[in-house]
This record gives C-alpha cells, structure tokens and sequence, in this order.
C-alpha cells in the first residue's frame, strides 16, 4: 500500500481522460512484459458457463530453478488486481514485485530453494486472454463478449500451465483474497496436485457483503458514460472515472479503521483548514483518489467486472451439495490456514469455516489468526507474525517432501 | 469406592527411557497411547507431546492451542495444529474423530468442563485427561489452616491471576464421568514431581496425596445424574 501522494491528486478524478487507439496497443493485455504460453484452437479450455475458451494466451512469471524431479514447484495464485509480477518489477508501475515481502532469496517462499511460478488469471488484463484482449472471431477487442469466468476456469488453465511446463504437481499452492479462493479450488479440484496449500485472507465462498461491495463498484464502472457499453476500447474511451470510484470503494474495504485513523486521522491535506468546498480536504479523500487514478492507469475496466463476478459466483460448498467439507474428502493436502483480526472483508470466521471443514474430513490443517490492524491488505504488507508461520509451515512441508 | 486401575501402562511409563525433554507426565501419556493412532492433543501448546506420540509412537497427531506462539512453535515442528480453544472449537469435530483425544492440564480453566467432557468422549474413542486435584493435602493445608488459596507448582497462579476457573478434585470429577456416562478405564495420581504412584489405592487416598489426577476414559456406561 502506497501512501505517496502526486501533488495534483484531488483534481485528478475529475480531469478529462484523454485515451486513444494507441493506447489500446499499449495496454499490458496486449505486451505483457511476461513470458506467455500460446493455446491453439486443439487446446481450448473448457468453461463453467458452458463455452469454450480457443485460442488463449497465459501470462506467467517465474523465479528460482525447477529441480530435477520436479518437485519443487510452487504455485503462487494472486487476488483480484494482482498480476503475475509477485517478484518482478512492474512494466507499468515500476514498482517492485507485489510479494517480495514473502517471496525471494532466504524469504518464507525461498527462490533459492523452490521453483515460484505465478500467472495471470484468465480474465485479466496483464497479457493472459480477457475482455480487453482481440477476439479473433471478430479482430476487436472482446469487451463484454468474452464468456463469464469462474474461480475454478482460472485454476483450469492454471493446470494447463503447468501441463504446459511439464510440472506434475505443485510443492505448495499459495495465496492470499481471491489468490487464497483458487488455492482452495485446487485443492479441491486437483487434490493429488497439490502437497501443501495455503490460502491467506479468503473464504469458502463470497459473503452477501462482499457481492454488495462488488456490485457497487461494478455499478460505478458501468455508470460512466466513457464505458460505451464495455466497447471503450474500440470507442476510443475509458472509463476512468468509473474505475476509479470501484477502486475508491473497494480500497476501503481492503483497510480497517484503525488502520485508516493511525495512517490519516482527520488530517488535512497540504492546508490549515477546510476549505468550504468539495477539493480534497482530508488526507484520506487525498489518498483514495490518488488510489482510484492510478489503478486506472494499470487496470482494464471490464476485467474488473469480471473478475469482481468471479469472487461473486465462488461457493465451494455449493459444489458439492452444500457441505464444504465434501469439497475436501480424502484430500493428503496439507493445510495452513491464516487470517488476520483486523480482516473485516474475510474475518476469521470465514478461515475457520475453512477449518472446520477441513477437520471434518480429517485432512491435516494448521490455522493461525495474525494479530493485525491492517485489515485485509494485511497479507500484502510487512506482517512478521505471517511470515514467522509461512516459514514454520513451509519448512516443516519441505522436510516431509524431502526438498 | 476403590479405583479400578491397572498399572501396566504407568509402569510402561516408568520403563521408558527418559529422553532430556520429555516431561513424566507426557510420559505417561505415552504409555497410554498406541502406535499409529489418531491424536488429537487441547491445548498442545509448543507440540512437545505431539511430537513425542509421533516420533515413538508413529501417530497421526492434530492439535487446538490458544497462543500464537504455541500454535507457532508446531508449525516448525511440521505439526497441523489449529488457533483456538476448547470451549468453542470442539464442537465442529465429528463424532469418532480420533482414537485418542488429551486434554491435559485445561479442563480446570474452560469456561464449560462438563460440555468440554461430552465433546472428549463423542470426538475420541478414548480419552486422555489431567488435571490439578485441588483436594490435594497441601490445598487443604492452605485452605484450613492459613484460610488462603492455594498457590503449589502446579498451580503456580494466585486467585487473581489464574486461568483456572473450575477448580475441582479427583472425587469431584470421578462425580462427574458418572453423570456423563463416561467409564474409567484407569486411573492414576501423579505426585507432586509428576510422577505416577504406582500402586492401586483407594479414591479418598488419592485424593489426598495426588496433586493431578489422570484418566483414561471411553463413553459407556448409562449416565446417571
């Protein structure tokens, strides 16, 4: 989380975004900066909604060596504005790896020891095939023609990676938010492919909150006028502004009160007093605009409504007739199952449903609540009581594997 | 009322050979735990019991502990040990779980020891419990003759301090598996060193001379109340 204000961030929202075709051939959907593995039209990937995906593209980051028996492979999932750069400098942002707190050289997730591979979801916009990638059916971009994604069709084409790269089964699948509700869907949908799974932050399912949230800002987006139906791209427009209110909205939710109050207070902004108008007053108004503007620059905003739709549709128990711990029956995978306090979006009830489930069923689960008041953006941040258990717990699994 | 123990599993305990970490009472434990059970262990705190059963007695071991520390701690030990407590994480295991469950040193500081209790005996085919015996002569020397409560080894805590909240002596909680039903399959003192005294005594000595009781229960038996 950056708190780095740009000086003319309380008018920015609120300028004229100025895009253009080439702004299209620039987007990352389009040069990802990423290796990419190519799926031909005999390798199409099979849909929840019923339709076929061929061809499509993955866009994927490595970092360390596969071992000889290729056993060391660990498969990082990311969240929802997350990308396949965990540990790469950002094409876009320029700013470093969004894991690197967790992963790299002597950290929880050892590059020097494991194989880190992590790409972007289908559906998203950092150059795996989404809404803002060419249909070749039609030589323009999908918008809101691509099919709906699932959760469980981004963890099926995370399998054909890894088929892909002639990885058999992963070392340890990890995640955190929607990371940790496809490490949850592997091991349910692939259980024999996963030796250690944990998934940080996240839930069984999506709570009625968390689809309130989504639509919201799924509402902003399709508000603004500059959105043209989800055909932006090929009108020439962006819809900043309603992008930006979705991130606006969503990065609070990401936050928790005392999280916001220590960073912010009621402090204002470059001024001594209120202003008597609607500018940027606060530091926090300051910074949530800041947070809106720049997510613009990096994100596509119909992968926004379609990934938002994919937490949205996720219940792992309601596949299986109700009982989640059906979803992990006769699982060897081992578990560990963190949370943090402060997590208001997915609190620690939700981890323990996880739990509860995973006991039921006798499976080999670890848990532990993080003392925090970061909120759920606390898994992303420096937190040395998560990276204490990820070590004990990755370690501890690397010795039963004999890596 | 006489006990109705066998000491074979206390001397077991005995024979072992003492390895520098073990503690006489997982020792015990040990004694009553067969090879390649399931083990559930409340309150595993660091996982040195667990970690124990697994290395001698090859067990599937799973734990509950409250501290982060504690849950920490086995998770470098490669232990799958979850975060919470007895009181309000018990009821989601199903019934039969496990061949084994141990509570050691915690019914006492629950907030609930008789639901605690059920939980043991629906989750566990057998089940392992200690517990401080606060009818111990030095309890009742501090309550008789000082008019204090008691603060011994192992109830290091003064009463304002302390976790446990339902004190109860080895009689109290022999009462206590009649009304659920439980049957005592052994049963033993440990003295004030941890060390189990060996020989077949009746409850009301035990009760004076044991400063923690150990049982070995299994549901059975009609609850009578």
């Amino acid at each position: 989380m950056d708190t780095t204000l740009t000086p003319d961030a309380e008018s920015g929202l609120r300028d004229e975004a100025k895009p253009s075709r080439r702004d299209y051939d620039a987007l990352p959907a389009s040069d990802p900066k990423s290796p990419v593995a190519l799926f031909g039209t005999d390798e199409p990937l099979a849909m929840d909604s019923g339709l076929t995906l061929a061809p499509f593209q993955i866009a994927y980051q490595t970092a360390g060596t596969l071992n000889a028996e290729r056993s060391n492979a660990v498969l990082i999932c990311h969240a929802l504005t997350g990308d396949q750069h965990f540990a790469h400098t950002h094409p876009v942002t320029k700013k470093p790896g969004w894991w690197e707190t967790l992963v790299g050289p002597g950290k929880p997730i050892d590059t020097d020891r494991y194989f880190v591979i992590c790409s972007n979801v289908i559906g998203s916009c950092m150059g795996s095939t989404g809404p803002a990638s060419l249909d070749p059916a039609t030589g323009r971009p999908y918008g809101l023609g691509f099919p709906l994604v699932t959760i469980r069709d981004m963890v099926r084409a995370q399998a054909m990676l890894l088929d892909r790269l002639g990885i058999r089964d992963l070392f340890l699948c990890i995640g955190g938010s929607m990371g940790g509700m496809q490490v949850l869907q592997w091991a349910s949908l692939f259980p024999e492919r996963v030796f250690a799974a944990m998934p940080i932050a996240t839930g069984a399912r999506h709570s009625a909150q968390n689809i309130a949230f989504h639509e919201v800002g799924r509402q902003a987006i399709m508000a603004d006028p500059a959105w043209a139906d989800g055909r932006y791209l090929e009108e020439g427009t962006r819809p900043a502004k309603g992008l930006g209110v979705a991130r606006m909205g969503a990065h609070i939710t990401y936050l928790s009160e005392p999280a916001l109050h220590r960073k912010f207070g009621r402090r204002l902004q470059n001024r001594a007093a209120p202003t008597f108008s609607f500018n940027a007053d606060f530091q926090i108004e300051s910074y949530l605009r800041y947070q809106g503007l720049s997510f613009v620059e990096r994100f596509d905003a119909n992968a926004y409504l379609y990934l938002t739709r994919a937490m949205d549709y996720f219940d792992l128990a309601e596949d299986h007739g109700g009982v989640l711990a059906e979803a992990f029956r006769g699982s060897k995978t081992r578990f560990c199952v963190i949370s943090f306090t402060s997590d208001w979006l997915f609190p620690t009830a939700d981890s323990r449903a996880i739990v509860h489930a995973l006991n039921a069923v006798a499976a080999p689960v670890a848990f532990v609540e993080v003392e925090s008041d970061k909120g759920h953006d606390a898994f992303l941040l420096d937190e040395p009581a998560l990276f204490s258990a990820a070590r004990g717990f990755i370690d501890a699994a690397a010795r039963a594997r004999g890596l | 009322m006489t006990s109705s123990t066998t000491d074979a599993p206390w001397e077991a305990a005995e024979q072992l050979p003492r390895s520098a970490e073990a503690r006489v009472d997982h020792l015990v434990v040990l004694g009553l735990v067969p090879d390649g059970a399931r083990v559930l262990d409340i309150g595993c705190g660091d996982g040195s019991l667990l970690a124990l059963l697994r290395d001698r007695r090859g067990i599937d071991g799973r734990g509950i502990e409250l501290s982060r520390e504690g849950v920490n701690a086995c998770l470098a030990r490669g232990l799958p040990v979850i975060q919470g407590d007895a009181d309000t994480d018990l009821a989601n295991y199903p019934d039969d779980a496990f061949d084994v469950v141990v509570l050691s040193q915690t019914i006492q500081a629950t907030r609930n020891p008789r639901i605690v209790l059920e939980h043991l005996l629906r989750i566990g085919q057998q089940v392992i419990i200690s517990f401080p015996n606060f009818g111990h002569w030095r309890v009742r020397a501090e309550l008789a003759f000082r008019g204090r409560m008691p603060v011994t080894e192992i109830m290091p805590e003064t009463w304002y301090e302390t976790p446990n909240i339902h004190h109860c002596t080895i009689r109290d909680f022999v009462g206590l598996c009649r009304m659920v039903g439980a049957s005592i399959e052994k049963a033993t003192a440990l003295d004030g060193r941890g060390k189990p005294m060996r020989y077949a005594m009746p409850w009301w000595f035990w009760n004076l001379v044991g400063a923690q009781g150990v049982f070995l229960l299994r549901r059975g038996g009609s609850a009578s109340r």
